[in-house]
């Protein structure tokens, strides 16, 4: 999967390194302390940028390479900048069989981004994702926190509309 | 309504999509506030947990266990009893009960709804496991892909807690458990137990060789014993009714129900229970109530990644671990995808290979590489380059790498692909030999023909043709120039008259 470190200047405040040390406080000492201060880091940036992840370290006192190492296995961790809006289109095999591969493709021509990436003004974000759980509802696709199911591909002009696509 | 039929006054268990389930596992699901413990109590919720602390020795639990005859729901089927009694002797200071909740098997939500219908049922069973085998302390590992179902298990572990059913002297037995959540981050191979218990471990989710086996050496090297959800779901309910009860149902050699996460090209999508030696036909005809659009069945697949597909002519197999594994699929965690004759089956083999080429860990070379040549092979026959003799290659792939890897990924990783080639193998042929996807799936081996007897020589394709591949005029059928098609469908999608087809 592409997950490459970006080019984007890091720009975080001081706020969110407090509330940074504060999370690693809570869990410093622990055993397997690394996963839990990752996924709190990144809900406070939206990304592990290598600033990040030198703090989470640091503050551990465990080296950059098992804090990289630990960032760059798990799908979940990302080293890019998320997008105001993240797409996220479910490719597991119950809305595979019922023409997500379709819907993906259709939205990466669309934003003219691919797998991964975020548009140039940092609006919209697209990803695959294996399996939300949702089959039922298949072809799924997630915008942020809302849920789109039963799609076909006319529906993603509107669906796109709604976060301000195309104006 | 299901599937357009009124059912107004039938009752919900008796229309056909319920009248052949049983529900033991998923018997709470939605009846009950799964937020609410004095809801769990009141179906008999703790009763199993009391029974066992006051009334029978750790022993007495793991041979009622073995008697039931239940395996473990997470795909492998191994005996749950023999595993408790593997961990049970062993002597150490510190020993784990972990449940493994990283569903990550795509098409397969039967934990999630567990986790989120009745969490307190996972609790019980784990903490009846802890009293069996000596553990104090359990994990639960649940996808972080699953937030209410994360937030609905924390709740009931506090309340839980408060009410004295978990911590110290349970019931005034002496006997201490307690448990925590553990988020996983979004790998596959954090499924199989060793990669979960390194996961855990706040490292890379890699496998460990085994032996030393888990309830020997297994996380932060102390004996732990690891069930998936749905097993521990089935625990108290066993204590409760007796071995006997659960024996009783299924085939020989399985006992119970399994849970099947119904998806795909069906017209009744969900959850079903069904008791083990249902045959597939039932599921998908009665219960699902067949294939929508008057479509024709081709295959189900079932065992997700690991496992395969299930033709038409297996159809009246019963359902069982050893019945599953005989013709080439798996039962695996439950997912059961219908697909149906617009699915082409080495795009299906391609997909899941695709899968595993994503997720393998890379830490052994026969699946980091091996998988990856396989998916060239399969990319090389379905963009219709494909040689007769790329099946025997994969074959032989295939064999390898399911005889070398070195946890359960790689060793199940060929099954799609090995089961595809034995169940279809004349669609394979067709990609090779003939240069056609009988599916109509492959962009590559796909024509786009216009019937000129159709053609009202309107000029809608024309325009939205991107590539400039239709020529025609006022009065004329069109036609396409398949040098300049970009085979992208969209003269297909606008054409009002049903001119286009796909060839």
């Amino acid at each position: 999967m592409a997950n490459t470190i970006t080019k984007i200047p890091f720009k975080g405040t001081k706020e969110q390194q407090e509330e940074l040390f504060k999370a690693i406080d809570v869990y410093a000492g622990q055993s397997g302390a690394l996963i839990p201060v990752l996924q709190e880091a990144q809900k406070i940036y939206g990304y592990l940028p290598y600033e990040v992840q030198k703090m989470i370290a640091e503050k551990l006192q465990i080296s950059m390479e098992k804090v990289y190492e630990v960032v760059t296995f798990y799908a979940q961790f990302s080293l890019q900048p998320l997008g105001e809006y993240n797409i996220s289109v479910c490719l597991g095999t119950a809305c595979y069989v019922k023409g997500s591969g379709n819907i993906f493709d259709k939205l990466q021509e669309k934003l003219g981004i691919k797998n991964g990436e975020c548009t140039p003004d940092g609006k919209f974000r697209l990803d695959a994702c294996r399996c939300v759980g949702a089959c039922g509802l298949a072809p799924v696709m997630t915008i942020n926190d809302d849920v789109y199911g039963r799609l076909t591909v006319d529906q993603l002009d509107g669906i796109l509309a709604k976060y301000g696509f195309g104006k | 309504m299901i599937d357009n039929q009124d059912f107004n006054n039938v009752a919900l268990k008796d229309t056909p999509f319920y009248k052949a389930q049983e529900r033991v596992v998923l018997r709470n699901c939605g009846v009950i506030d799964p937020e609410s413990i004095e809801e769990y109590i009141a179906m008999d919720g703790y009763a199993a947990l009391g029974k066992v602390l006051t009334q029978m020795t750790p022993d007495d639990v793991i041979k009622c266990v073995s008697d039931s005859g239940l395996r473990g729901r997470g795909g492998g089927g191994f005996p749950t009893g023999r595993k408790w009694s593997l961990c049970a002797p062993v002597q150490a200071p510190q020993k784990y009960v972990v449940c493994n909740a990283d569903e990550g098997d795509p098409g397969a939500f039967m934990d999630r709804s567990v986790l989120e219908g009745d969490p307190h049922c996972v609790i019980e069973g784990m903490a009846i496991c802890g009293y069996a085998i000596g553990a104090t302390k359990g994990f639960v590992y649940v996808r972080a892909e699953y937030p209410i179902a994360v937030k609905r298990l924390q709740i009931a572990i506090d309340k839980a807690r408060e009410m004295g059913l978990l911590g110290k002297n349970i019931f005034g037995s002496g006997f201490d458990f307690d448990m925590e959540i553990r988020l996983g981050a979004g790998a596959f191979v954090c499924g199989e137990e060793t990669a979960l218990m390194t996961s855990i471990e706040g490292k890379r989710g890699e496998p460990r060789p085994r032996p030393p086996y888990p309830a020997i050496k297994g996380l932060y090297g102390c004996p732990t014993t690891e069930n998936n959800v749905e097993t521990f779901a089935n625990v108290a309910q066993i204590i409760l009714r007796g071995a006997e009860w659960f024996a009783s149902k299924g085939t020989e050699k399985s006992k119970g129900t399994k849970v099947f996460a119904l998806g795909g090209k069906i017209k009744n999508t969900g959850l079903v229970e069904i008791p083990m030696g249902t045959t597939l036909r039932e599921i998908i005809e009665n219960i699902g109530g067949g294939i929508p659009n008057g479509k024709k069945f081709k295959a189900a697949q079932t065992g997700g990644p690991s496992g395969g597909c299930i033709p038409a002519e297996k159809m009246d197999v019963p359902i069982d671990y050893d019945n599953l594994t005989a013709i080439g699929a798996m039962m695996g965690s439950g997912g059961l995808i219908v697909m149906d004759e617009d699915n082409c089956m080495v795009d299906i083999a391609k997909f899941f290979l695709g899968f595993t080429v994503d997720e393998s860990c890379g830490k052994c070379t026969p699946c980091r590489v091996g998988t990856r040549r396989m998916l060239e092979i399969l990319e090389k026959i379905t963009a219709g380059n494909g040689e007769m003799s790329d099946l025997e290659e994969l074959e032989k792939l295939a064999e390898y790498i399911k005889a070398n890897s070195l946890c359960g990924l790689g060793q199940t990783a060929p099954n799609p692909v090995l089961s595809t080639i034995k169940n279809f193998r004349e669609e394979y042929i067709a990609h090779i030999v003939d240069k056609k996807c009988p599916a109509g799936v492959c962009k590559n081996l796909l024509r786009y023909v216009i019937d000129p007897e159709k053609c009202k020589s309107c000029g809608m394709c024309k325009r939205a043709c991107p590539a400039d591949a239709i020529s025609g005029e006022r009065g004329v059928p069109y036609s396409i120039d398949p040098e300049k098609c970009v085979k992208c469908g969209a003269c297909y999608a606008t054409c009002k008259f049903g001119a286009i087809s796909k060839q």
